[in-house]
Formats: C-alpha cells, structure tokens, sequence
C-alpha cells in the first residue's frame, strides 16, 4: 500500500474525527458543559436525513443546510432549559462539571430512547456521493472527502470568527476566564448559550454529513461522544486548531496502524496515544485557550 | 471506643446476619437474582465511593476491575480452585490498580475522569487483541460449579467487609489525610500529607473490591467475552448510585444502589419498550432535586 | 391459499377428524385460558439491530398468525387456545438476559419462553432454561461449543450450526472452484474481533492449510471500526482471487461500500452477517450481484415465497437471507411439538422436539443430537436474490456465479 493511499485515508478519517468533536470542544470548553448526550444529537440529524432523503427525495445537501439552525436552535434550548439552572446553582465552579455529566447522561436516555421508540434499533444506511475520486493517483470516496474538507473549512472559518471578531474574542474571553469576564462587561450566560448552540449546529452538520457513508443505529451515540471526548481532551479544551489537529494525529494513527501494524491494534493504539497525551500533557496537546 | 460507636458495630453486624439468611426464605430464583444484582452495585458503588468520596475524584474505571476479575474466572475457572481463582483475581487488580495509580493520581478533575474512562477501554481493546491473536478463542465459557446462594453470600461478605473497612479508615489518620485531601488537596501537600500514598493506597483498596465483585459474578453468564467483561454501563451506574446516596457518607452508596436496581428492575419490568425514556428521566429529576445525594437531602432534614 | 400448506391443512382435518370421533370418550380436562409465551429480546443495546431484523417480526408474526386461526389446538383439551405474550428487553446485556429469563420462568410462570438474538445471551440464559426445564431453541447463536453444551442442557436445541461449519463449507466450496481452474490458491481474509469473527477465522484458518490454500492476509478489526480503507487498501495489493470477510452488520455495509468506491473486484468476495439482511440489498441493490455469504435461501420453493410475502406483510420488512427462515422454522417446530403432545407439558414437548420430524418452510425438519443441519453454508446474491449455493449437493442449490461481476462505477 503506497504512502498517498495511507496519508489520503488517514486525512479523511481524521477529519471525521475532528469535525465530530469541534461542537463538543465548544461545547465543553466555552459552556464548561461536559455534554455526555452530544452523541445522541449527532444521530439525531441522521435519522432526520435519512428520512427526508430515503422517504421525501431531498437532496443531503439541502438537509445539511436545513441542519445547521436546526442543531443551533436544539442546543441552544438544552442549554437555557436545562444547564442553566445547574449553572446558577452551582456558580460555575468544579461542581458544575459534575453536575452536568450526570444532566446530560439522563439527557442522552431520554433521547436515545426516543429514538428507538420512533425507528427501533435497526440499522440504517443511505449512499450519497459514493463515488471514487481521485486525489494524487489515489482513490477516496467523495463523500468522506467531503467530511475532510467541511473539517477544515469550518476549522478555518472558526478559527478566523474566534478570533478576528468581536463576538470570537468574547467568546475566548469567557473560556479563558469566566469569573472574570464579566468584570468587562460581558454577559457569560448568553455567551455560553451562543457556543452551546454553536457546538449543536456543528455536531448537526456531522450528523448529517455521516449518515452519507456510515451505517447508524439509534443507540450508536455512544460511541462518537467517546470519540469526540478523546479528540478535544488530547486537543486541549476549548481549542478549535488543536481539536482539528488531534483529530487529524488520531486518524493518521489509527491509518498507519491499520496499514503497517495490525488493524486489530486501531483502538488501542487510540486509547493509549490518548492516554499517552493525558499522562504527559494534561492539558491537551496545545493547551486551553480557544484559539 | 465510645457506646454509640460499639452500638453501631453491633447494628451492623446484626442486619448483615439477617442478610445472610435470607436465600433461605426467597424461594425464587429471581428474588435471589435480584438480591444478587442490589449486592453486586452496592459492593460496587462501596468500593467507588472508598476512594472517590473522601478524594473526590470521580473514577470511570470501576468496569476495568470488574472485567479484569470477570475474565481472571473466566480464564482460571476450570484451571485452579475457587479460592486460588479469587486469590489470582485479587492479585491481578491490585497490580493493575498499583500501577496506574502511581501513573495518573497526578491529574485532576475532569481529566481524571476521563483518563479513567479511557483506561478501562485500553484494557479492553488489550484483551481483546490479545484473546484474537494469541489465544485465538475470544469467548470464554465459565462453567464452574458453584451455586447463586454461594455467589449472594461472597457478595454479601464483601460488601460488608467495604463498609467495614471504610468506617475503620475514617477513624485512623489516613481517614483524616484523605478528607483533607478531598477538601482542597493544596493545601493537603503543604500541610504534609504525603498525597500520592494515600490516594495509591486507597484507590488500590477500591480496585481490589471491584476485581473480587467480577470475579464472583462471572460464573453467573456461562459466557463471557471482553465487551461483557468490560461493559462501560457498569462504570456509569456505579457512579450513578453513589452520587445518588452521596459518596461522602458510609452507607450513602447503599442509600443510592438499592432504590436504583430496583427502579431498573422495575422499569425493564412494567416499561420494556419505554426503558430508555423513563431511566433518563429519572436521572434528570435525580440531578435537578436531590444534588448531594439523598444522604444530603436526610443531612439537611435532621438540622433545624 | 392461507398460511398452512396443503400438507398441513390434510394433517388438521385428519386429526379434527379423529378428535371428533374419539370426543366423547375423552375425559373433560380444564382448558387453560391461554398458552402464555414470554420473551426477552433486545430492544434497546447492540443487539437491538439484529434482533429487530430477524426476530422481532418472526415472533410477532407468529403469535399473530396463531390467533387469527384461534390458537394453538390443544387436543387434551378438545379447543384452540389463543397465545398471551409476556414480553421483556434484556438490554443486550448478559446479565439482564438471565434475570429476565428467570423473572419470565419463576414470576410470571410462562409456559415457553423464546430465546433472544446473539450467541452471548443465548448462553448467558442456557443453564437457567435447563434449570426450570424449558426448552430452548436457539436460533441466533452460533458456537462452536454445541456438541458439548447439548451434553450438559439436555433442553437446548442448537438451530444454526458451529462456526466450523459454515468455515469448513466456505473453503471446501472454494476447492471445487479452485480444482476446476475458477480460482487460484490466494486467500485473503479480515474477520471481525469478536467471538463470531474468532470462531469462524480460527476454522477458515486450519480449513485452508488443509485444503492448501494459501492465507495471503489474516487480520483482524475491532468493533466499532468505521473506516475499512486501509484494509481494503492493503488487501488489494495482495493478489488474491479471494477475499473473505466474517463481518457484522455495519461493518459488512462498510466493506462492501468501500470496495465499490475503490474499485477492488475481487473473483470471490465474502462478507458476513448483514450480507443477507434486506438493508444490504436496499443498499446496494443490483451492485450486490455475486456477493457471497454465510445462509442463503432456496428462494424458487414455493413455502419460502409465501413465507417471504407473509413477513412483508406483517411487519412492513423482509426477512433476511440467513436466520429468518431458519428461525421461523423453529417456531413452525415449537408450535407442531405442543399441537402433538396437546398440552402444555414442558417435558413432553422438549422430548417431541428431540425425536419429531417437523413440517417447515425449509422442507422437513428433524434435531439431530439437539442440532439442525441441513442449513446453507453459503450463499450469494443473484438476480436480486440470496440463493443458496453450498452444500451444492443439497436441493435448490444454485451454481456459483463466478468470479463476482466487477462493480458498476
């Protein structure tokens, strides 16, 4: 296997991987909500695409548009609703974190349960944009290269609105330093809703853009709140940049293990590298600070 | 010891007496069953709260000591006796616990949390490939003969020995170290707590007890393989229960493990299809209106 | 004409007639209200995908299909008696399999329970089965250990063969294929990591040195893997003529979607369950053309047709191409066993299904040593369908259609 295919698959893997957790690091880093139930809103917008598009026709494309304010709405809401009498009450201190794993786990069965009320646990899978193409002599699927390139260009866009405008550089401010922050004046609690629904409108966008190629059953959440857990701690919390780098590291990682090592290593190897940056670099691979 | 200390002793030596007598009037399978699975949490939730309720760390790895106690039955069962398959058990989790205690009791917080949760699926990922590639036989079937009676009483027996041992710990220094250390471990370390003993210590004891509970639950599931072994709802409930009674109180894991089996019990019972629903929301009214766990809620009733 | 085959409808009349004659002489027993069937199946977990596909609409369709015709026909009690169903969600979990299961048998007091869907739970509630005495036809689960475990549960029925069989099947068919010039002698294989995948691989393994066929790739893949690039990548580049993946649901849709995607046409490609659920032919539709798997259906009987359009009906899905049919087999034996022995009678019942030769949708039906095994090993997909081409010996078996077409890009 040449070293283009190796690269191509790891980029297209780790961008998979950083476009699920860049909700979640805004999420967790700006709201200080360790949002156990974001797995569950990723599947959400995929049954939601896989039934405009199987049962009504729609094109993805449109569904992921229409999925952006939908997912921003949602989050928003949860966050209002639900996180902000456990912010009062805790004053935001270490407590909240706690509190909020607990919230949001009871969150995730309400909605997995939903779910598997309205679509039960099958399986379901539509093909979009399953078609080869060809980058550098190598062959890719065009819709995982389409994951890729929304990665990285939300990561840009992202990276560019936090911190070449206003609205980016209170929303640092309130991630580097919340008590703070309101000493100049800005609200903390609407800014935190603003990332909350923020993180719901990307980790919509994922959904939406996975359902094209991954099979996905209601109780699969799980599993990509794991994962996007891994990327934003090894990222650094809060990290826009290091999410998409850690997520890029993880996917070349777990490519190269696959192609040289042994496939049956791919999850160890992620665990262990994750543990690795914990163990030596607690605070994420580039630190906390949403840059 | 003062009377009322030697009063309370005797209490509890008393009801787990009665507890011990009781397979001999359930004489349902699945009452004992049941009685099992509250025994199997509280042990469970105990042994979490031994060290995450005075340090207040909150640890995801309870399932990677369950799974390691599980496939040590699994593996050993039909190899050695049953107290050698405990004895090599309680070795192998004590182990483990010893060396990643000493690896991450540096980290804090949230990142404990997670670290813990990623270790008990690096074991498992570990397992796994080791039983695909070296043993190639992933399953394991456990057939060793021993009775639900046997397993209710080993369960019983430690989870009185938890209780037991976490009432004799808060009254020695170590008790107060890690109360200390619990409160704000700054200033634990300039006070001259050595820190790093105590939570290895304790997070030590914790693992033994969880190591132990699994491997006398493994002969209950005639099968078993590394995602049975190692099954992350485990952690989550445990943690769920404990936090619910309230970590920092002896009986306070207990407080939360028996209403919530229960409640399980009888949700999957009466709602099958609307498990999901009702746990989650149960959880939510749980987080919204009784915060410090229910110890906290009869804590606060009985002060004026 | 109705559910029941001529056959069937003979059979009934036959036996009306006889309890009609002997009515009077029969002494009158209380009939019960109703036969009290209960399960723990998974609704919620892992499992949940499986089960929903191939044993949630056969248990459903089966009780309802009963009662429509009245129940099931207790002669010792002269009437039809309508199925009441108990149902639980064991959660994927072994655990809460084995104390439904035991709420079911010692609370609620059912007189049959029906197993759930994978190999796990199926064990994990084995020994409470033989226990209370309650037969068990196990369906979704195979194990190589089920020439020893029906030593140890005289009550278990095993109904899908060992892991052995379907490997040793796979690699004697692809010898035939290989003395006659189809293939060369290149295997390439992946196979998930989990008990499924082991068993199948070990035995594919040792089949293989044994027929001479040389293993050019042998790894394996955690669950949970979404992306089989590399290893369809690195596979490609072996020069293999085969390429055998014992694969679950998402990751069989995975394997084939990529493979397609990347142009990797190979002469023999199969993958593992989920090859034959009727989401993969959705999915792919005429691109599945020559894919091979484990089961496969004898699609021009005509039992299995309106088997076929039945559970379409009932549940709005079709069956799968591998359990289904097997599974409603067993049901089909459940139900003639307790209509034999005419009452509710655990014991009698267990003993009927032992020794009974059994009307079905697959043809006739007889337990050897507990196990079923006049099963398909293999399939492949043709002309829209998963017919059933090994053991080619047996009736209905179709010749194999290789190599596989290339895909259509």
């Amino acid at each position: 296997m040449n070293l283009v295919d190796v690269l191509l698959a790891g980029a297209t893997l780790g961008g998979l991987y950083a476009l699920v957790a860049m909700g979640l690091t805004l999420q967790y880093g700006v709201a200080r909500i360790m949002n156990l139930s974001y797995g569950e809103f990723l599947i959400a917008p995929a049954f939601l695409a896989y039934v405009l598009v199987v049962q009504h026709g729609a094109s993805p494309l449109a569904v992921l548009v229409l999925a952006l304010p939908l997912g921003f709405a949602l989050q928003w809401a949860v966050y209002q609703l639900l996180l902000t009498p456990l912010v009062r009450r805790t004053g935001a201190g270490p407590q909240l974190e706690v509190d909020s794993i607990l919230a949001t786990f009871g969150l995730l069965f309400v909605v997995q349960g939903v779910m598997l009320v309205a679509f039960g646990g099958n399986y379901h899978s539509y093909g979009y944009l399953s078609v080869p193409v060809q980058v550098l002599g190598s062959t890719v699927a065009a819709n995982r290269l389409l994951v890729l390139l929304v990665a990285l260009g939300l990561g840009a866009g992202l990276y560019l609105l936090l911190t070449r405008t206003r609205i980016g550089t209170v929303v640092r401010a309130v991630a580097v330093a919340p008590r703070f922050a309101p000493l100049v004046g800005i609200d903390v609690r609407r800014t935190a809703a603003l990332a909350f629904g923020l993180g719901g409108a990307l980790v919509a966008a994922c959904g939406v853009l996975v359902s094209m190629f991954l099979p996905f059953s209601a109780t699969m959440g799980t599993m990509f709140a794991m994962k996007a857990l891994i990327v934003v701690i090894m990222g650094g919390v809060g990290n826009l940049m290091g999410c998409l780098l850690a997520g890029l590291l993880l996917g070349f990682a777990e490519t190269l293990v696959a192609s040289f090592v042994d496939p049956g290593l791919t999850l160890a190897v992620n665990y262990a590298l994750f543990l690795l940056v914990l163990l030596l670099r607690p605070a994420g691979l580039f630190g906390r600070a949403a840059r | 010891m003062s009377r009322r200390t030697w009063a309370a002793w005797g209490a509890g030596a008393a009801v787990f007496a009665a507890l011990a007598l009781l397979p001999r009037w359930i004489g349902s399978d699945y009452l004992l069953s049941l009685a099992i699975s509250v025994l199997m949490y509280g042990v469970l939730a105990s042994a979490w709260a031994l060290f995450s309720g005075p340090t207040r760390y909150v640890s995801l790895a309870t399932v990677a000591f369950f799974g390691v106690g599980a496939y040590t039955t699994a593996v050993l069962g039909e190899v050695l006796p049953w107290a050698g398959v405990l004895a090599a058990a309680l070795a192998l989790g004590v182990a483990m616990a010893l060396v990643v205690g000493l690896a991450t009791l540096r980290l804090s917080g949230v990142y404990f949390v997670i670290f813990s949760f990623g270790l008990a699926e690096l074991v498992k990922q570990l397992v796994t490939w080791w039983e695909v590639n070296v043993t190639q036989e992933i399953g394991r079937y456990v057939f060793v003969d021993i009775t639900q009676q046997d397993i209710y009483w080993q369960l019983l027996a430690l989870l009185a020995l938890v209780l037991a041992l976490r009432a004799l710990i808060d009254r020695t220094r170590l008790g107060l170290a890690l109360r200390v250390i619990g409160e704000d471990e700054t200033v634990a370390v300039h006070v001259g707590i050595d820190t790093t003993v105590a939570k290895v210590l304790l997070f030590t004891l914790s693992a033994a007890f969880m190591t132990l509970a699994g491997a006398v639950m493994a002969p209950r599931w005639t099968y078993i393989d590394p995602s049975i072994a190692f099954a992350p709802v485990i952690s989550f409930q445990t943690l769920i229960m404990a936090l619910l009674g309230g970590a920092g109180a002896l009986l306070g894991p207990l407080l939360g493990a028996v209403p919530l089996v229960l409640l399980f019990e009888l949700l999957s019972a009466h709602f099958p299809n609307h498990f999901s629903i009702l746990l989650g929301g149960v959880f939510m009214v749980i987080v919204y209106l009784v915060p410090r766990g229910l110890i906290g809620l009869w804590r606060r009733r009985s002060r004026p | 004409m109705s559910a029941y085959s001529k056959r069937t409808w003979l059979r009934r009349a036959a036996a009306a007639a006889a309890l009609a004659l002997c009515a009077p002489l029969a002494p009158a027993q209380e009939a019960p209200k109703s036969v009290r069937i209960g399960w723990a199946i998974a609704k919620t977990g892992p499992n949940a995908g499986g089960t929903a596909t191939t044993v949630t609409p056969n248990y459903q369709m089966w009780v309802k299909e009963i009662n429509a015709a009245g129940g099931l026909m207790l002669k010792a009690h002269g009437r039809r008696v309508p199925i009441e169903v108990v149902e639980y969600d064991d959660r994927s979990s072994s655990e809460e399999a084995v104390r439904a299961t035991e709420r079911l048998m010692t609370q609620d007091k059912v007189d049959f329970v029906l197993p759930p869907w994978g190999t796990a739970n199926n064990l994990a509630v084995g020994p409470t089965y033989e226990k209370h005495g309650y037969p068990l036809l196990a369906v979704n689960s195979i194990t190589d250990k089920a020439p020893q475990l029906v030593k140890r549960w005289k009550h278990a029925f095993f109904f899908l063969g060992t892991g052995a069989q379907y490997a040793q099947a796979l690699i004697g068919y692809l010898d035939e294929a290989r003395k006659a010039g189809r293939i060369g002698d290149r295997i390439a294989m992946v196979h998930i990591a989990d008990g499924f995948g082991v068993d199948l691989a070990s035995a594919a393994r040792k089949a293989a040195g044994q027929h001479g066929f040389t293993l050019a790739y042998d790894k394996s893949y955690p669950v949970g893997t979404q992306d089989m690039t590399p290893i369809l990548n690195e596979v490609k580049g072996r020069d293999a003529d085969v390429f055998i993946a014992f694969s679950y649901p998402p990751d069989t849709m995975l394997i084939t979607d990529q493979a397609q995607v990347l142009g990797f046409n190979p002469k023999v490609m199969f993958t593992g369950v989920g090859t034959q659920f009727p989401m993969y032919k959705k999915k792919f539709g005429a691109a599945a053309e020559g894919v091979m798997g484990p089961g496969g259906v004898d699609f021009d009987s005509p039992a299995i047709q309106d088997y076929f359009k039945r559970h379409q009906a009932a549940s709005g899905q079709e069956p799968d191409r591998f359990a289904s049919t097997v599974q409603y087999a067993a049901l089909q034996v459940l139900q003639q066993a307790i209509e034999r022995v005419g009452k509710v009678d655990r014991a009698a019942v267990t003993q009927e299904i032992r020794t009974g030769r059994f009307d079905t949708i697959l043809g006739p039906v007889q337990l050897d040593n507990q196990m079923f095994t006049n099963l398909w090993w293999v399939g492949q997909w043709q002309n829209g369908e998963f017919y059933g081409i090994a053991p080619s010996s047996k009736p209905g078996a179709k010749p194999a259609l290789l190599p596989k077409p290339a895909w259509k890009n």
